[in-house]
């Protein structure tokens, strides 16, 4: 039996306003599988997460991104969040007002109607929130506050983790969920997400230090530079880095 | 971008539900202002001499007045001999005794507005006065209530049956004297609502005034006086609308709220009169005077205001907190949108000992629309004790219209305690896209977040008018509201 990808970039090349930033971007995902991609500031890490997750304003000119078999380009955001797709912001929005239970409710029921489930009750629902919240051990005081809404740095990214954790994805993609923690919360997220690994799911873990990957190990780690993917292998790639620097890639590049 | 640019305008971009026109015959006074308007206005509603003296002397005040112009909003000078300060349906034979004998037809049009007011049909736990241009077409469940002591009733059958009652208020909390248009107001006012709850009286449902205006070129002037005795309670609804024509009306009414000791007036107002079309074109000039008077101890009154509707509002409801332990609310949500214009916030004057104020304004500026927050607090030498909380939140949706925020503050005692707080927000493309990426589709999105805005507004209002201020928004109810 041959394995399905979950996700297929093949010879992405994609800009904003006409300039281009990914330039023949190809990276396949199959389930099970944890991804790390890495790589300097500039080099196109994020706007391939924006892409992905389908915010406006980016221009694809050539290439393909198939998503369990279906066109990922051809669905709108909300359609791709509810087909499995979930991205985990690297600067979370805040939405003041907006309770953030109901908030997760609203956004799990849309995604259960479109895979044909009924919607959860309240009551139903506050007990999914209440097994995924003792899986991270996380305290209930976050989910009666607004969303994201004076939320510390920390708190926004476990946040983000919470509901990638209620929301159940197929395709997870972190986009620098390391930046600005400090260890400890960078270790109490990490956790998290392994947790959250299954063998039907994988992860795409954009990030720019090596640290994170101490603690989320991925199967495969991909290096960008430029707009491309220039150098892929196992974990110790990512350790490599860590010790040679970016540099000795991008020169041989 | 577009994409979410698009949905927004075009969810602000609803159509008006409201604009129909009845058709009616009507008897109107000729166009124009004069003494001789004001008596015929009088003789029409039978009034007695010290009232047609009342509105007199307030026409010869307002002769020596000048149109406030400190106001940030901009419209062509009004000429006021050219609106027709009266116009009422024609009645057939003798005035109608109950609402069996109302014209069918303007039973149609409160039907048509969702209030029905026939016996069989009308709304459970609400009694309603229905205005209709210069007159009151009915009021229901009035013997309910009479059973328990509490008038409600057009005001020029409470000027007839309840005339101590009027004469005592009339003008207690707005006196003819207070600006422009109360002034105008006091001098050629038409009808409106009364309500008096007496002692010791919980009013068991709640009170409501839906005022439409029909008639072109015609102005409408309501006076609405509400006395709450000794520690009785009411909840005041108001609600109007208007059709869709190409001139300006004006719209200038009057309340007066009265609380005695121990008492709470809580009056909220979904006002949606006919904003003018996209270019601006039409639309109510809505010029209203509202202050409520705590006369009593530990009084209490609370404004609760949803604005969507006029082409100009211009008001502030306002509290005098005279009564030791009085309190005074007010939260409010204006939108504008297209070229509507809003000049509206709130005054608490803390005149007793320990009185506390709470003010709580919501403003949304879509379009090109102009929105501005003025409010004043004002602490008198006398009240010890005073605190106030202000929070005054603005949100644009778009990039061509304006929020502004004016507040003033005037403290005479040191023992006062004063808060204000401000802020002023974008819904992006950023929330609108986190959204988005967890399910949501984009008109919920704005739906969510303009609901959230106005969170702390909406849990204020009684739970029929909250539905009707979401649907007027277009936002979804949010689970914790009501």
């Amino acid at each position: 039996m041959t394995k399905t990808p979950i996700l297929q970039i093949d010879n992405l090349h994609a800009g904003v306003e006409g300039k281009e930033i990914l330039k023949g971007l190809t990276l396949t995902i199959h389930a099970g599988e944890v991804h790390a991609l890495m790589g300097l500031n500039g080099s196109g890490k994020s706007t391939l997460a924006a892409i992905l997750a389908g915010r406006d304003g980016y221009e694809v000119s050539k290439g393909t991104v198939t998503y369990m078999g279906h066109d990922l380009l051809d669905m709108d955001p909300e359609v791709r969040a509810r087909e499995g797709v979930f991205l985990a912001f690297q600067y979370p929005v805040e939405i003041p007002g907006v309770n953030s239970t109901y908030f997760l409710k609203a956004a799990l029921n849309e995604i259960r109607k479109h895979r044909g489930q009924s919607e959860l009750d309240a009551i139903d629902f506050l007990a999914l929130v209440r097994e995924k919240m003792k899986l991270l051990e996380l305290g209930e005081d976050l989910l009666k506050r607004s969303v994201n809404s004076g939320f510390s740095g920390g708190e926004k990214k476990r946040a983000e983790i919470f509901q990638m954790a209620v929301l159940d994805p197929i395709l997870a993609i972190l986009d620098e969920t390391d930046s600005g923690l400090d260890i400890d919360a960078l270790k109490a997220v990490a956790e998290g997400v392994n947790k959250l690994r299954r063998p039907d799911s994988a992860q795409l873990v954009i990030t720019h230090y090596q640290r994170l990957l101490n603690y989320i190990v991925p199967e495969h780690v991909h290096v960008m530079a430029d707009g491309r993917i220039v150098k892929s292998g196992d974990k110790t790639l990512a350790l490599e880095l860590e010790s040679k620097g970016y540099d000795w890639l991008l020169k041989s590049s | 971008m577009s994409t979410s640019t698009d949905t927004i305008e075009s969810l602000v971009k609803q159509d008006y539900k409201y604009g129909f026109i009845t058709d009616v015959e009507s008897e109107s006074a000729p166009p124009g202002l004069n003494e001789d308007i004001i008596r015929l206005i009088s003789t029409k509603k039978q009034e007695p001499q010290w009232l047609t003296d009342w509105r007199l002397k307030a026409y010869r005040h307002w002769l020596t007045l000048k149109e406030p112009q400190w106001q940030f909003v901009k419209y062509p000078p009004v000429d006021f001999q050219d609106i027709t300060y009266y116009s009422a349906p024609k009645q057939k034979g003798d005035a109608p005794k109950s609402l069996d004998e109302v014209d069918p037809k303007l039973l149609e049009t409160y039907e048509k507005l969702g209030i029905p007011l026939r016996e069989r049909a009308r709304l459970a736990g609400v009694a309603v006065d229905a205005v209709f241009d210069s007159v009151s077409v009915g009021t229901t469940y009035r013997e309910d209530l009479a059973k328990q002591g509490i008038i409600f009733c057009s005001f020029s059958e409470a000027v007839r049956e309840h005339p101590d009652l009027v004469r005592k208020y009339l003008g207690s909390v707005v006196p003819y004297t207070d600006n422009y248009y109360a002034t105008l107001n006091s001098a050629v006012f038409s009808d409106g609502s009364f309500c008096y709850i007496p002692k010791g009286v919980r009013c068991p449902m709640e009170l409501s005034t839906y005022f439409r205006i029909n008639a072109a070129k015609s102005g409408q002037f309501e006076r609405t006086l509400i006395i709450a005795d000794d520690r009785a309670s009411v909840s005041y609804l108001e609600g109007c609308t208007a059709p869709m024509r190409d001139e300006n009306q004006l719209h200038a009414a009057v309340v007066e709220l009265v609380a005695l000791e121990g008492s709470e007036i809580k009056y909220s107002t979904v006002q949606n009169w006919y904003p003018g079309d996209e270019q601006g074109r039409g639309g109510i000039y809505n010029f209203v005077t509202k202050r409520g008077l705590c006369k009593g101890r530990n009084s209490r009154i609370t404004w609760t205001q949803v604005e969507t509707g006029s082409a100009i509002t211009w008001k502030y409801p306002s509290c005098i907190l005279l009564g030791d332990g009085s309190k005074g609310e007010f939260y409010s949500v204006a939108v504008v949108n297209n070229r509507q214009q809003a000049d509206t916030g709130t005054k608490m004057i803390h005149i007793g000992k320990n009185t506390r104020s709470t003010i709580v304004s919501k403003g949304i500026s879509a379009g090109r629309g102009q929105n501005s927050y003025r409010g004043l607090v004002e602490i008198r030498q006398s009240a010890e004790n005073a605190r106030n909380f202000s929070q005054c939140d603005s949100m644009l949706i778009g990039n061509q219209c304006g929020a502004h925020t004016f507040p003033y503050i005037e403290v005479k005692n040191t023992t006062a305690s004063v808060e204000h707080e401000a802020s002023t927000s974008k819904i992006g493309e950023d929330q609108i896209f986190y959204c988005n990426s967890r399910g949501l589709e984009t008109q919920d999105a704005v739906n969510m977040i303009v609901n959230g805005f106005c969170k702390e507004v909406f849990k204020e209002l009684p739970m029929e008018f909250a539905v009707e201020a979401q649907k007027l928004l277009g936002v979804s109810l949010e689970g914790s509201v009501g």
